[in-house]
């Protein structure tokens, strides 16, 4: 006969399926090796030692700011890799050091921990460094070498796809047209060879991971295709409109951050809505601010800033937006 | 007869089943216990008053306990021999509570109150209730509330459907299973009398699909009983949710707040009408029922005829006892049952299994912050935010959270089972409930 003093007494439901935070992040990291991994293989070395860089100091910085505030040390559940790992492919590859490892310090001190840690944070840690090293450093932050396999040996900072037409049709000439700038063909772009952020270019590499996330049910497909969707529409329309000014909407959907940023940045569960209804529109908001801030802001990117700005009003969206309750719609009867 | 579709709810999980254990086993009739405790609560409401003292002889099926008001209903013998204690014992409801224990004189006798009608078929629907109210009838899927009460919809309530519950969507269970397979006459005879009790014609039983027999076999049995409809259910937890199922077979939401009734419909389940057939036509009231006893840590789980008020002891020795250091029993399923502190429980009408997990797989999980994957909102059934229920909890914003839905919820525990930041959402929405209910009392 068994003891009963052994007994465990506890509240209902006695079993649990297997999920934890650690596994999602990791599941989420393993996601962005293919694109992490095309971002080495584009850009050499510093692209690896950028990564590593990041993640180190995110961990560190993590355990540090833990071990400050008093709370539970969990560098090892996987957040911090994330965020740096995220951080570093929002990067150019030549970021020096320092860059790296202030954007680490953005990210987790001010990012994630003085909001309160994991899961109190409005905005997506890895996008405020970012964007506060984009407005900082916006020299270092904007010089992209090119991948390795159109500049030989020595890396030659090139301009991205998007940085061009912004250039084309901030150029003040009687007649723009973004047409005949050189662009790097519709393959190059997803397998990921011109310039740009270490982790972004690669979309196939990406859309691997994305699809991973899906088949794991990490994510949903909610904010990716309401994200893309509405960037595809949107562009779409602008094209239409004019073709000399307005890049296509392939172009749009396959250059700067895009898919990245829908895959992986805007599905981030803290700072993103917890209805399906409330993604779709998160999603459409992303999609929609990042074309506007493309086609008509100061910046050639938008992504960060659109996520960021959306995340902003995720808790508006979680306030009004809330699932029909069972019995409510047909109630009264 | 008709073979249908149910039409599926929304939210719900997939745990793993667990019913391969005892699936295949068919009902074993334990043997009469030397002794019975019959707790004087084993429903929702009042319990029932003792009628008994120590020294009293009591005969099988006779009433020892009557019940206290609307919502109550009386305990039976369920053996035959002499009442040594009136006394508080351990309940699996998880306290000690009044109860009333029996050693057998070994004889097994009728009362004389128990016997066969031969005109039951002609029962007036008020009879019938009346029987069923008598025979100590109670929820049998868990639950435990008065059936008589369920059955006595008010005048402005029109009921136009009879919905059995056959899902058993508890993972584990297999004791409705077995007897749909091993009885279908029993539960079609009973549910026909329900609805006779109700004076309506359309009966629905709801099977999950992952008892293709048990579908088949009913749909068999039931060919030439008019009105009844078949209904397999797709897998999902909790299908047997009484607003689930109403939803997944009749497409229609009981208004928040609300009761079947007041769609029209009415749920039992079928272990319950089986037992009303028993109760009308033989005079037998609610004595024994079958529990499933399972679970990794019993050498052979099965499936047992047993007296109400049989110690789980004897269920453990008909399962072959241990195979390993037990480290939780559990009343009930895993998802929505309780864990007992002995293992001497008394058998009451609503336990539809005991489950025991070894030492090795209790697991003790560690709540983090809500990371906010929105998991939980997407499997709940009530279409609740269980996230914001578990945080309003946690700061005792009970306001906010009874605002938010927090007394619609049905405790079904998907939400807790998702939860990767292991958050006890389930514990925490009891918390605040309890909470709302005593300042309801208190404004009442
Ligand atoms: S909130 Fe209640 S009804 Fe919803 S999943 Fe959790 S336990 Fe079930
Ligand atoms: S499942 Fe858990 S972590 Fe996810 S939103 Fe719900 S409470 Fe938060």
């Amino acid at each position: 006969m068994s003891d009963e003093r052994l007994l465990t007494l506890s509240s209902s439901p006695h079993i649990r399926d297997g999920s934890s935070v650690p596994k999602v992040m990791h599941t989420v990291v393993l996601a962005l090796v293919p694109g992490a991994a095309m971002g080495v293989y584009l850009f050499g070395m510093p692209a690896l030692v950028t990564i590593l860089l990041a993640i180190a100091s995110c961990m560190g910085l993590e355990a540090w700011m833990q071990w400050l505030t008093g709370r539970k040390i969990t560098v090892f559940d996987g957040s911090a890799i994330l965020t740096g790992l995220l951080l570093a492919m929002n990067l150019p590859s030549s970021a020096p050091w320092w860059l790296t490892i202030i954007g680490s310090l953005v990210a987790i001190v001010i990012g994630k921990h003085l909001y309160g840690g994991l899961g109190q944070n409005i905005f997506n840690p890895a996008l405020v460094a970012r964007v506060f090293l984009l407005i900082s450093w916006p020299v270092q932050m904007t010089s992209f070498p090119s991948p390795k396999a159109l500049a030989g040996a020595d890396a030659v900072s090139s301009a991205t796809p998007l940085t061009a037409i912004k250039m084309e049709l901030m150029s003040h000439k009687a007649n723009i047209d973004i047409t005949q700038l050189p662009q790097p063909s519709t393959f190059d772009l997803i397998l990921g060879v011109h310039g740009g952020s270490l982790g972004e270019v690669s979309i196939i590499a990406l859309l691997i991971g994305g699809l991973y996330l899906l088949y794991k049910k990490i994510i949903t497909w909610h904010i990716p295709v309401s994200f893309i969707g509405t960037a595809l529409v949107f562009s779409a329309i602008m094209w239409l409109v004019d073709p000399m000014k307005y890049a296509n909407p392939i172009f749009h959907v396959l250059t700067g951050g895009l898919i990245l940023g829908a895959f992986f940045m805007a599905t981030d569960y803290v700072t993103s809505p917890v209805t399906n209804k409330g993604m779709l529109i998160f999603g459409a908001g992303c999609g929609f601010l990042t074309i506007l801030i493309r086609l008509f802001g100061g910046y050639p990117e938008g992504v960060s800033f659109a996520i960021l700005l959306m995340n902003l009003a995720t808790p508006l969206i979680d306030k009004l937006v809330t699932p029909s309750k069972y019995g409510e719609v047909k109630g009264n009867g | 007869m008709q073979l249908i579709k149910g039409k599926g709810f929304r939210g719900g999980v997939h745990p793993p089943d667990g019913k391969e254990l005892s699936r295949a086993k068919a009902v074993v009739t334990l043997p009469v216990p030397e002794k019975v405790i019959i707790p004087l609560s084993q429903h929702i409401g009042s319990p029932a008053e003792s009628l008994v003292k120590v020294g009293d002889i009591v005969k099988k099926g006779q009433k020892i306990g009557e019940a206290k008001g609307f919502v109550s209903v009386p305990v039976h013998a369920s053996i035959s021999g002499k009442v040594t204690a009136v006394a508080n014992f351990p309940h699996p409801a998880g306290k000690s509570l009044p109860a009333i224990q029996i050693e057998s004189d070994g004889l097994d006798e009728w009362a004389e109150t128990v016997k066969e009608n031969p005109n039951y078929k002609n029962l007036s629907p008020d009879k019938i209730k009346s029987i069923i109210q008598d025979a100590g009838m109670v929820g049998m899927g868990g639950a435990a509330f008065p059936t008589h009460v369920k059955l006595s919809p008010p005048a402005n309530k029109k009921i136009d459907t009879l919905i059995i519950n056959g899902a058993e969507c508890e993972p584990y269970l297999t004791a409705d299973h077995r007897l749909m397979l091993e009885e279908p006459t029993k539960v079609l005879e009973g549910a026909v009398i329900v609805a006779k009790a109700l004076s309506i014609k359309d009966i629905f039983i709801g099977i999950e699909d992952n008892k293709p027999d048990a579908i088949k076999v009913l749909a068999d049995a039931a060919r030439s009983y008019e009105g009844v409809k078949i209904v397999s259910l797709k897998v999902m937890y909790p299908q047997g949710g009484e607003k689930q199922l109403i939803n997944a077979v009749t497409g229609k939401e009981v208004p928040s707040g609300g009761l079947p009734m007041d769609v029209g419909i009415i749920v039992q389940n079928v272990a319950t009408v089986a037992a009303i057939y028993d109760a009308v036509r033989f005079g037998i009231p609610l004595i024994e029922r079958i529990v499933t006893v399972t679970g990794s840590g019993v050498k052979e789980p099965g499936n047992f005829r047993v007296r109400i008020g049989t110690s789980s002891l004897k269920l453990i020795e008909a399962a072959h006892g241990f195979k390993t250091e037990i480290g939780k029993v559990i009343s009930g399923g895993p998802m929505m049952g309780m864990t007992q502190y002995t293992l001497d429980v008394p058998v009451v009408k609503g336990m539809s299994g005991l489950l025991f997990f070894p030492q090795s797989e209790v697991k003790s999980y560690t709540p983090e912050a809500c990371i906010r994957c929105g998991r939980c909102v997407a499997v709940c059934p009530m279409g609740l935010l269980p996230n914001m229920l578990g945080i309003y909890a946690e700061l005792e914003r009970f306001e906010d959270a009874e605002k938010i839905g927090l007394m619609d919820c049905m405790e079904c525990g998907s939400c807790s089972y998702v939860c990767p930041s292991r958050r006890p959402l389930v514990h925490l929405i009891r918390y605040a409930k309890t909470d709302v209910i005593s300042k309801r009392k208190k404004a009442a």
